[in-house]
C-alpha cells in the first residue's frame, strides 16, 4: 500500500459546553486518503460528515488528535487540495472565466499563465464558449461545472467533494457523474485522489473505490471497506451492484447493530450510545408524514400481507432521497408503529391501527402512544397538569435539552415536540410569549398518570 | 475574424458614438482636474474670519460646488472609515461586542452638539489656514453619515454564505483578495443604499453647520447652506427661491448621474442565482461602460496596479508559511500581542482621563439648570412624538394608496425619494418666515420643522411597503368584502409594519437631530426660541457654554438610546418575526 497523502490520527470534534458538559459531534476517528483512490463516506444527516471532511480539508481544525499532510501537520504545511461544493460556492459578480481564474490569482501567477490554464480546463469540463457568462446566467449544472474547473485548475492532489450533485436533478447529475469518471479513469486530471461526502448510497457505490459509513451521536466510522469486486464502469443492473447496495442500506438502517463481515477500522471503541441519553433524539417528522408512510406502506404490501416493505423500494416509490426518508422511519418506530427488520420496514398493530383509522381517532392513538414512548412529550403534559396556570415557559425545557443537544438542535427538537403535541392536543404552545399551554377544552389533554 | 460591415450605416454609428462618448468623458476629466486645483486653492489660503455671503444668483454655482465637495469627501472618508470599521468588527471576536455596541450608541448622538467643540479644535489645528474650519466642517458630516455604513458593511460580513468564505480558505485567497472579491462585492447593494441615506444626512447637517455662531466667534463657509440662511436672514425671497432650485437642482443631478448608476451597477452583485426581470437602467453607466478612454485608462491603471497587488500578497503569504517552521515565530507574536496591549492601554488611559475632565465640566451645573434640562427633554421628547404622529396620520393613507396603485408608484416613488434626500434644513428659513408672518411661534413652528424632517421617510417606507403586499391577500380581502377597518388591520397595517417601523424608526432619529435646529433659530437678526432640549443645546452652544452643552448632549443621548432599546428594537423583532412576508 502506498503512503497515504492524507491521515487523521484519532480527530475528533466537540463543542464546548458552559455547563462543562460538551457536545461530541465526532468521536476519535483514524482516516487514511491514499493516492489513487475515490473514496465516498456515506452517513445519516447528522453523523459529521461535512465537519469530516472539513477536518481533512485543513478548513476546521479538529478538536483532538492531528490531520497529517505526507506526515506533516497539515496546518504548518501548504496544502494542495480543492473543494467542490454542494451549493457550487461560485462567486456570482465574477464570470465563469474570473472565477476560475480566482484561485490561481491567489496562488500570484501571470496573466497569460492564468488564462492558458483556465481555458484549459474549462474545455476539459465541456464550457467552451460560456468565458465570459454570469453564473446566474448558466443552469445548475453549468454552475457546477464550473465549480468543478475552479477546483481542478489549481491541479490539486486531493479534490474533495461535498455532496456535488446533490442540487442538481437526476439526469444532468448522472452526466456530471460520468465525465467525471471519464476523467479521472483517463487520468486526463492529475488529481491523485479523489474524496467524496455523500448521502446517495447508488452513488457511492457507481463511483467509489472505497466506502466508508458514518453512524451518528456522536459521528463514528462503522465501517470502512473497498469495493473491488465491481469493474467500471459500473452497472445499475448487475447483482454485485444491488447486493452492495442493500448491505449499505442495511447498516444505515440498522444504527444498533454493529455490521456484519464488513471490517471497522477501530473494533472496541466505545461509543456513547443514544439510549444513555435522557432523551431520545426527536426525528423532525411531522404527524402527516407519518401517517403517509404507514398508509403508503399498506398500499404497497396489501392489507392482509405481511406490512413488510424494503425500506430502499420505499425511498424509490416516493421519489425521496433516503435521507428524507429516514426521519420519518425513526419517528414511525419511536412510536412503536413500525419496526425495522433487515433493511425492510414491518408495520406493528399499533401502526395499522393508526393508519386505518379516522382523523380525531388517528390523534387520539398519536396521543397515546406520544406520552408512553416520548419523554419529552410527557415531560411537558405533566409540567403542564400540574401547574396551577396551565402555562410552563419554553426556556424551562430548553435548558433541559441544552444539557444533551447543541443549541441548533435543541431549537428544532423542541420545533418538531410543538409540532407533535399540537397534533395531538396534547398542549399548544403561544408563540407571542413562547410558552407552553393547555388547549381549550379539558378533556383534550389525558391525564398522564392514567396512560403510564 | 468579425465580418468587416464596410458600407453599413450600423458601421458609422458604431464608430461615430465611442468618439463622442469619448469627447464627453475627457471633458468631464478635465473638468475635474480643474475642480480640484480651485478647491485647493482656496483651502489652503489664509483663513478668512468671516466671509461676506453675496446673495446675486451668480454667485451660487461657486456656493453649490463648495457645498458639494465637503458633501462628497466627507463621504468618502465615511466610507473608508465604515468598512474598516466594518470589517475589524466582523472579524476580531474579542472587540465584536465592544464595537458594534458602540456603533448604537453614536448612532443616536445629536451630531450637531458637537458642532462647537469640533469647530474650535480644528482651528486650533491648523491656525492661519482655511483649511482648518473647512475640514471641521467635513467632520461634522462625517459623523452624521458614517455610522449607518458602518453597520450596513458589518452585518453584510456577517452574512456571507459559509461555503463562499471557505471557497476563499482553500483556494488561499490573501485577505486583499477576498476582501475585493468576496466581501466588498458581497455588500455593495447594502452600501451603495446606505451611501444615499448617508449623503441625504449629511446635506441635513451641513446647510447648519456652514454658518454658526460660538460665543462671540461668528463661522461661515462659502457655501449653499450659508446662502439660504443669508437670504432667509435678510428676508431676501428671491435670493431664497434661486438657493432652494439650486438644492433641488443638485439633488436631482445627484440622484441621475450617481445613485442610478450605481444602483445599475451593483445590480451585478446581486446574491441571487437568477436574472432578475426589471433592472434600473441608467445610460450614463451605459456610457462609462462604453468608453474607450475609460476602457484604457483601466487597462493602463487599475488592471496593472490590481495585478501587482495580487501577486504581492501572494508571495507574502508563501514568505509567511515558510517562516511558520522557524522558531522565531512565537517571539514575534508575543512582541505584537505586548505592543497591542500598550496601545491598548494607552487608548484606555486616554478615553479616562478624557472622560474625567468632561465630567469635572459637569460640576459647574447647578441643580436649577438640571432641572430646566430634564423640562426641555420632556417638552422635546412630546414634539417629537406628536410629529411623529402628525406625519404618519398623513403618510400611511398616501403612502397606501401611492403603494396599491402601480401606474401612480411608477413616477411618485421616484419624487419621493428626492423628497426624502432632500435636506429638511435648507426648508426651515422658508418655513419659518412663512410661519411667522402668520404669527405663530416657534412652540408650534419647531413641531412643523420636525415633520419636515421626518415624514418623507415614512411614506417612502410606507410606499414600498403597500407595493411589497402580495396581491393575492388584496384579492382575498375584495373576495370577502372586508370593511375598510377590517381590510386596514387585518391586511393592510400587518403587511407594511415592517416597512412602517423602518421608516419610523429613521423618522424618529431625523425628528431628533432637528429638534436642534427646530427649537432655536436665528432669522432677521431675530433668535427665535421655545422650551426644549434641541433649543437647550443651541442655545448652550451659543453661548460657549460648555457644561450645559455636555449634559444636555448626554440627556439627548440618553433618551434616544432608551427609546431605541425600550421601543423600536422590540418593534424590530416583532416585524422580523410575526410581520414577515415572505
Amino acid at each position: 500500500m502506498s503512503e497515504p497523502i492524507i491521515r487523521a490520527q484519532q480527530v475528533e470534534k466537540f463543542y464546548a459546553h458552559p455547563s462543562e458538559n460538551r457536545i461530541q459531534v465526532i468521536s476519535p476517528t483514524d482516516l487514511s486518503i491514499v493516492p489513487g483512490e475515490i473514496v465516498a463516506l456515506l452517513g445519516p444527516s447528522g453523523s459529521g460528515k461535512s465537519t469530516l471532511l472539513r477536518m481533512l480539508a485543513g478548513l476546521s481544525r479538529p478538536s483532538g488528535g492531528e490531520v497529517l499532510w505526507h506526515g506533516q501537520p497539515i496546518s504548518k504545511v501548504q496544502i494542495n487540495v480543492s473543494i467542490v461544493f454542494q451549493s457550487f460556492a461560485l462567486f456570482p459578480w465574477l464570470t465563469v472565466l474570473e472565477n476560475v481564474e480566482a484561485p490561481l490569482v491567489a496562488r500570484g501567477l501571470d496573466p497569460e499563465e492564468r488564462r492558458h490554464r483556465s481555458l484549459k480546463i474549462l474545455d476539459t469540463v465541456g464550457l467552451d464558449g460560456f468565458e465570459a457568462a454570469y453564473p446566474k446566467e448558466l443552469s445548475g449544472g453549468m454552475r457546477q461545472r464550473v465549480g468543478f474547473a475552479r477546483a481542478l485548475v489549481v491541479e490539486p492532489e486531493v479534490l474533495f467533494m461535498d455532496e456535488p450533485f446533490s442540487a442538481l436533478d437526476v439526469l444532468t447529475a448522472e452526466n456530471l457523474r460520468s465525465e467525471l469518471m471519464e476523467l479521472w479513469h483517463k487520468k486526463t486530471i492529475p488529481t491523485q485522489s479523489i474524496f467524496l461526502v455523500t448521502h446517495n448510497i447508488e452513488e457511492a457505490v457507481l463511483l467509489a473505490d472505497r466506502i466508508i459509513v458514518l453512524g451518528r451521536n456522536p459521528g463514528h466510522v462503522r465501517t470502512d471497506f473497498k469495493v473491488t469486486a465491481l469493474a467500471h464502469p459500473r452497472d445499475r443492473k448487475s447483482q454485485a451492484f444491488t447486493q452492495l447496495v442493500d448491505y449499505i442500506y442495511k447498516v444505515l438502517t440498522r444504527p444498533d447493530v454493529a455490521p456484519a463481515a464488513m471490517p471497522t477500522l477501530a473494533p472496541g471503541r466505545k461509543i456513547r450510545d443514544q439510549r444513555q441519553m435522557r432523551y431520545e433524539m426527536l426525528p423532525h417528522a411531522r404527524p402527516g408524514g407519518i401517517a403517509g408512510l404507514l398508509e403508503l406502506i399498506i398500499d404497497l404490501t396489501g392489507r392482509d400481507g405481511s406490512g413488510r416493505a424494503d425500506i430502499y423500494r420505499l425511498a424509490d416509490e416516493l421519489g425521496f432521497e433516503i435521507d428524507d426518508l429516514f426521519p420519518i422511519v425513526d419517528a414511525a418506530v419511536l412510536l412503536g408503529f413500525l419496526r425495522v427488520e433487515e433493511g425492510d420496514a414491518v408495520i406493528t398493530p399499533a401502526g395499522l391501527l393508526f393508519a386505518e383509522s379516522e382523523i380525531l381517532k388517528q390523534k387520539e392513538i398519536f396521543r397515546q402512544a406520544a406520552v408512553e414512548h416520548v419523554l419529552l412529550l410527557r415531560q411537558i403534559t405533566r409540567a403542564l397538569n400540574n401547574k396551577n396556570d396551565h402555562t410552563v415557559p419554553q426556556e424551562f425545557f430548553l435548558d433541559m435539552l441544552d444539557e444533551q443537544f447543541s443549541e441548533e438542535e435543541t431549537e428544532r427538537q423542541l420545533e418538531t415536540a410543538i409540532n407533535w403535541g399540537r397534533y395531538s392536543e396534547l398542549f399548544d404552545f403561544d408563540a407571542g410569549r413562547r410558552r407552553f399551554i393547555l388547549p381549550e377544552t379539558e378533556e383534550a389533554a389525558p391525564s398522564v398518570e392514567e396512560t403510564e | 475574424m468579425s465580418v468587416r460591415h464596410t458600407f453599413s450605416r450600423e458601421f458609422i454609428v458604431e464608430r461615430t458614438w465611442p468618439f463622442v462618448l469619448d469627447l464627453s468623458i475627457a471633458a468631464a476629466l478635465l473638468a475635474a482636474f480643474y475642480a480640484i486645483i480651485w478647491i485647493a486653492r482656496f483651502w489652503f489660503s489664509s483663513a478668512i474670519p468671516e466671509v461676506i455671503i453675496q446673495r446675486s444668483p451668480s454667485h451660487l454655482p461657486l456656493y453649490a460646488f463648495y457645498s458639494t465637495v465637503r458633501i462628497f469627501i466627507a463621504y468618502i472618508i465615511s466610507l473608508v472609515f465604515a468598512i474598516a470599521y466594518g470589517y475589524i468588527a466582523a472579524y476580531n471576536r474579542r472587540v465584536e461586542a465592544l464595537m458594534v455596541a458602540t456603533l448604537d450608541i453614536l448612532q443616536s448622538i445629536p451630531v450637531l452638539s458637537f458642532l462647537p467643540g469640533v469647530m474650535l479644535a480644528m482651528m486650533s489645528l491648523f491656525p492661519s489656514r482655511q483649511i482648518g474650519i473647512e475640514l471641521g466642517a467635513i467632520l461634522l458630516i462625517f459623523t452624521g453619515e458614517v455610522w449607518n455604513m458602518a453597520f450596513s458593511f458589518y452585518s453584510s460580513i456577517k452574512s456571507i454564505p459559509r461555503e463562499l468564505h471557505e471557497a476563499c480558505t482553500i483556494n488561499r485567497f490573501s485577505a486583499v483578495q477576498r476582501l475585493f472579491q468576496l466581501e466588498l462585492p458581497y455588500a455593495a447593494i447594502g452600501l451603495v443604499w446606505n451611501s444615499m441615506v448617508s449623503v441625504a444626512n449629511g446635506w441635513f447637517f451641513l446647510i447648519v453647520c456652514e454658518m454658526f455662531p460660538v460665543g462671540s466667534r461668528n463661522f461661515r463657509l462659502p457655501g449653499l447652506g450659508s446662502y439660504l440662511q443669508t437670504a432667509a436672514s435678510n428676508g431676501d425671497t428671491h435670493a431664497l427661491i434661486y438657493g432652494l432650485i439650486t438644492m433641488v437642482l443638485i439633488i436631482v443631478l445627484t440622484d441621475q448621474l450617481l445613485w442610478r448608476p450605481l444602483i445599475a451597477w451593483s445590480d451585478k452583485f446581486k446574491f441571487e442565482n437568477v436574472e432578475s426581470a426589471d433592472r434600473i437602467q441608467s445610460p450614463i453607466l451605459h456610457i462609462l461602460r462604453n468608453s474607450n478612454v475609460l476602457r484604457y485608462m483601466h487597462r493602463r491603471t487599475f488592471e496593472p496596479l490590481g495585478e501587482g497587488v495580487y501577486r504581492y500578497f501572494a508571495r507574502r503569504q508563501d514568505h509567511y508559511v515558510a517562516k511558520k517552521e522557524e522558531a522565531r515565530r512565537p517571539a514575534r507574536r508575543r512582541s505584537v500581542t505586548l505592543v497591542m496591549l500598550f496601545a491598548g492601554i494607552g487608548v484606555f488611559t486616554a478615553i479616562a482621563v478624557a472622560a474625567f475632565h468632561a465630567a469635572l465640566l459637569l460640576r459647574h451645573i447647578q441643580t436649577h439648570q438640571v432641572i430646566s434640562l430634564l423640562e426641555g427633554a420632556g417638552a422635546t421628547f412630546l414634539r417629537v412624538n406628536i410629529s411623529l404622529l402628525l406625519a404618519s396620520l398623513w403618510a400611511i393613507p398616501v403612502g397606501v394608496a401611492i403603494g396599491f396603485n402601480p401606474r401612480i408608484a411608477h413616477f411618485t416613488q421616484p419624487l419621493a425619494q428626492i423628497a426624502a434626500s432632500f435636506p429638511a434644513t435648507a426648508l426651515f428659513p422658508v418655513l419659518l418666515l412663512a410661519l411667522m408672518n402668520r404669527g405663530l411661534g416657534l412652540g408650534i413652528g419647531s413641531i412643523a420643522l420636525m415633520m419636515l424632517a421626518a415624514q418623507w421617510y415614512i411614506l417612502f417606507n410606507v410606499i414600498a411597503g403597500a407595493m411589497a403586499i402580495p396581491s393575492d391577500l388584496k384579492e382575498v380581502a375584495s373576495l370577502f368584502r372586508f370593511r375598510s377597518l377590517q381590510r386596514w388591520t387585518t391586511v393592510i397595517l400587518p403587511g407594511i409594519f415592517p416597512f412602517l417601523i423602518t421608516g419610523l424608526v429613521t423618522a424618529s432619529g431625523g425628528a431628533w437631530n432637528a429638534s436642534i435646529v427646530a427649537e432655536y433659530f436665528h432669522i432677521q437678526g431675530k433668535t427665535l426660541t421655545t422650551l426644549g432640549l434641541g433649543a437647550q443645546i443651541s442655545a448652550a452652544s451659543d453661548r460657549g457654554d460648555f457644561p450645559t452643552l455636555l449634559l444636555a448632549t448626554i440627556i439627548m443621548a440618553l433618551m434616544v438610546v432608551t427609546v431605541n432599546r425600550l421601543v423600536w428594537r422590540p418593534l424590530y423583532r416583532l416585524a422580523e418575526t410575526k410581520y414577515r412576508l415572505d
